[in-house]
């Protein structure tokens, strides 16, 4: 799950983590009051999306008085922000988070995350901060430096002055730097992140060592212990049938195309986008229903897909292993018959109750087209909505 | 012959007191496979499925009934500590299907099975079968047939898709095993790869993979040194999208990494047998026997 920065900043400031002041607002006049209470010389004003390279698109501004604050919170909030990671579409932005000024000396990367290599953490430092660390590790890998944690023992101290020196910091920011690293990695394991990115980490001026920017992800099997972080999603930056999908435990995801596809098992539901692409047609979604499916959650699974405009015909690929043939068949019985669905829908069904499926199926009267394995089933549907 | 589970093998299942644990406990137990005893905390002393008796603890099921194996059907937030227990008691091969266990639980327990004599396979995997032998794991069986392909996999429909395809074209498996699906799993492609190199029943491999990680990539590398037996592999996703994560826990192109073009490229430069629809991988296999 992701979070907004100023949600980062929160979570980060909880765990002892030096961030600058700031202030979330939803209107300009709000903006001006922050501004004039943070009270420096200038402010940044920030737009709340999850999304990076917000900088690119326009969404962050240096202010120099709160009037001026105000005037770029006024374009900002409502605006709809494209970046490089929003996609074309962008995003509107319904908050900004408005911060003092900073005078910035240096500029760092750190970062923790899973490295799946080891099954470990690994932290990730560089001097080279506030660029996009893809880019720094494609042009100059060296740049980079990594340490495994041992989930035995975190982050003592020899680690983090590892990684500060490596960092060539010295005096009041390598004494600062030390515990920041240390209190990184435990914020990292209390709240259950899968990715913790601060870009850039800056060393002011005056010697202070804060974070600039934060980008915080959870991992969403924890969410069950992560009641606060939980009542940080925020439904509007989620695709709206991601977010209808969730409720009934159906793992959805929207792509392109114009051929919808009920699948279980994620692996098989990626298997088949990949077909259908093969065949010559292009998938609208990603839609696993999942081992435990009944007539329920595949008639809700229906439903879905067809709120997409875009689709055009139906692939049903069904390897019944703990999911029956039968009770899928009986699922789309129903939810065909009650969404009355007019697009051509093909069905490949096999494994456990493939006979008693496929009865089902031709004895409800819908209109399906049957498939033998998930190419004929791919190049039937391709077919079917020429 | 097969790797990792067989007649001998002597199974508990821990949570077989729960709706789909007892469900699955009796259908390997239907299978042949030698299911000796369940672990619910305090619920020992009972029996279920007829005459298998529940215990309070992994050591006193293992005292008692000599188990050699676990499968475990226990609840994500109690999971990793029921593969601890399992390790801590001494039993060679844990097999974990729960999904959705949290990261950081698992960067634990992984440390911790490394340093014990244990061997888990998962999380978030369909489990192990040596068709014809034994079955620990969530797979519809009768698609199976006993023979010479040895399948990995970190899928579980797909595995089934694969498995169907063999044995339709008359071709079984020596053992099929579903590693898993999460970001960390306690056995990988390389050290299955391992076993069914040595496995004297095993002729042929086909591993299955998908987006995210680079396990296939370390796989790839590892078959070219050390693997002659023919590998036939599969990378599935080659369609998703970038940064989004495909049902798996495991499965997502993160920084332009983890795509299953970058994959297939490497797999095929170490000489596996590459197929791009996932429709071709029974034939491939049955042409290279």
């Amino acid at each position: 799950m992701n979070i907004h920065e100023y949600q980062a900043k929160e979570v980060l400031a909880k765990h002892g983590v030096a961030v600058p002041k700031g202030i979330v607002v939803e209107n300009p006049d709000k903006a001006e009051a922050a501004a004039r209470k943070l009270g420096t010389d200038v402010v940044v004003v920030k737009a709340q999306i999850h999304a990076g390279g917000r900088g690119k698109g326009g969404g962050v501004k240096l202010a120099k008085s709160p009037r001026e604050a105000k005037t770029h919170a006024s374009k900002i909030i409502g605006m709809t922000l494209v970046t490089p990671q929003t996609g074309s579409e962008g995003r509107k932005v319904k908050k900004v988070l408005i911060e003092e000024g900073m005078p910035i000396a240096k500029e760092l990367y750190l970062g923790i995350l899973l490295d799946r290599q080891t099954s470990r953490v690994m932290i990730m430092a560089s001097e080279a901060g506030g660029m996009a660390i893809e880019e720094v590790a494609e042009e100059t890998p060296e740049k980079i430096f990594k340490e495994l944690v041992d989930p035995i023992i975190g982050v003592k101290p020899y680690l983090a002055r590892k990684i500060a020196f490596a960092l060539n910091l010295e005096g009041a920011a390598l004494k600062q730097m030390i515990p920041l690293i240390m209190n990184l990695y435990q914020a990292f394991i209390k709240e259950d992140c899968d990715m913790l990115e601060i870009n850039p980490l800056v060393i002011t001026k005056d010697d202070r060592v804060l974070v600039l920017d934060a980008k915080v992800n959870i991992d969403s099997n924890a969410l069950y212990r992560q009641k606060e972080i939980l009542a940080y999603r925020d439904l509007a930056e989620e695709d709206p049938m991601e977010v209808e999908a969730s409720k009934f435990d159906l793992n959805y995801i929207k792509l392109d195309g114009n051929i919808g596809c009920m699948v279980n098992g994620a692996g098989l539901a990626m298997a088949t986008m990949d077909i259908i692409k093969h065949s010559g047609g292009e998938p609208a979604n990603f839609l696993d229903v999942g081992g435990g499916a009944d007539e329920e959650k595949i008639e809700n699974g229906f439903r879905i897909l067809l709120s997409d405009p875009h689709v055009k015909g139906i692939f049903i690929n069904i390897f019944g292993g703990i999911l029956r043939c039968d009770i899928l068949a009986r699922g789309v019985e129903i939810a065909a018959k009650k969404l009355k669905v007019k697009i051509p829908i093909v069905v490949r069904m096999e494994g456990t109750n493939m006979e008693e499926g496929h009865q089902i199926l031709s004895d409800s009267g819908i209109d399906v087209i049957v498939a033998k394995g998930m190419k004929d089933g791919a190049q039937k549907i391709v077919k079917a909505i020429r | 012959m097969s790797i990792l589970v067989d007649e001998k093998t002597k199974l508990i299942v821990q949570g077989i007191t729960g709706r789909e644990g007892q469900f699955h406990a009796e259908q390997c137990m239907k299978y042949g496979t030698k299911l000796v005893g369940g672990v619910t905390p305090a619920k020992g002393g009972q029996t279920v499925l007829g005459k298998i008796p529940v215990f309070n603890t992994v050591r006193d099921a293992v005292k008692k009934t000599k188990a050699n194996a676990t499968m475990i059907f226990v609840p994500p937030a109690f999971a990793s500590d029921a593969i601890l227990e399992a390790a801590d008691a001494g039993i060679e091969l844990i097999i974990c299907i729960t999904e959705g266990i949290p990261v950081s639980d698992m960067v634990e327990v992984y440390r911790y099975i490394k340093a014990s004599e244990s061997r888990l396979i998962g999380p978030n995997c369909p489990g192990v079968i040596s068709p014809g032998k034994c079955k620990i794991g969530i797979m519809p069986a009768h698609i199976h047939k006993k023979g010479n392909v040895g399948i990995i996999s970190r899928s579980g429909t797909l595995t089934y898709e694969a498995v169907g395809q063999l044995t339709a074209l008359g071709y079984g498996q020596s053992t099929c095993v579903g590693i898993g699906g999460d970001p960390i799993i306690g056995t990988k492609y390389i050290d299955t790869l391992e076993l069914f190199q040595k496995d004297r029943g095993t002729k042929a491999i086909c591993m299955i993979g998908e987006i995210g990680g680079s396990a296939e990539d370390e796989a790839a590398y590892y078959i070219k040194k050390h693997v002659t037996k023919p590998v036939i592999g599969f990378i599935a996703g080659q369609t998703a999208p970038p940064g989004r994560r495909m049902g798996h826990a495991g499965a997502i192109i993160s920084g332009g990494k983890g795509t299953a073009e970058e994959k297939m490229k490497v797999m095929r430069r170490c000489g596996i047998k590459v197929v791009k629809s996932p429709a071709d991988l029974g034939k491939t296999v049955a042409k290279v026997l």
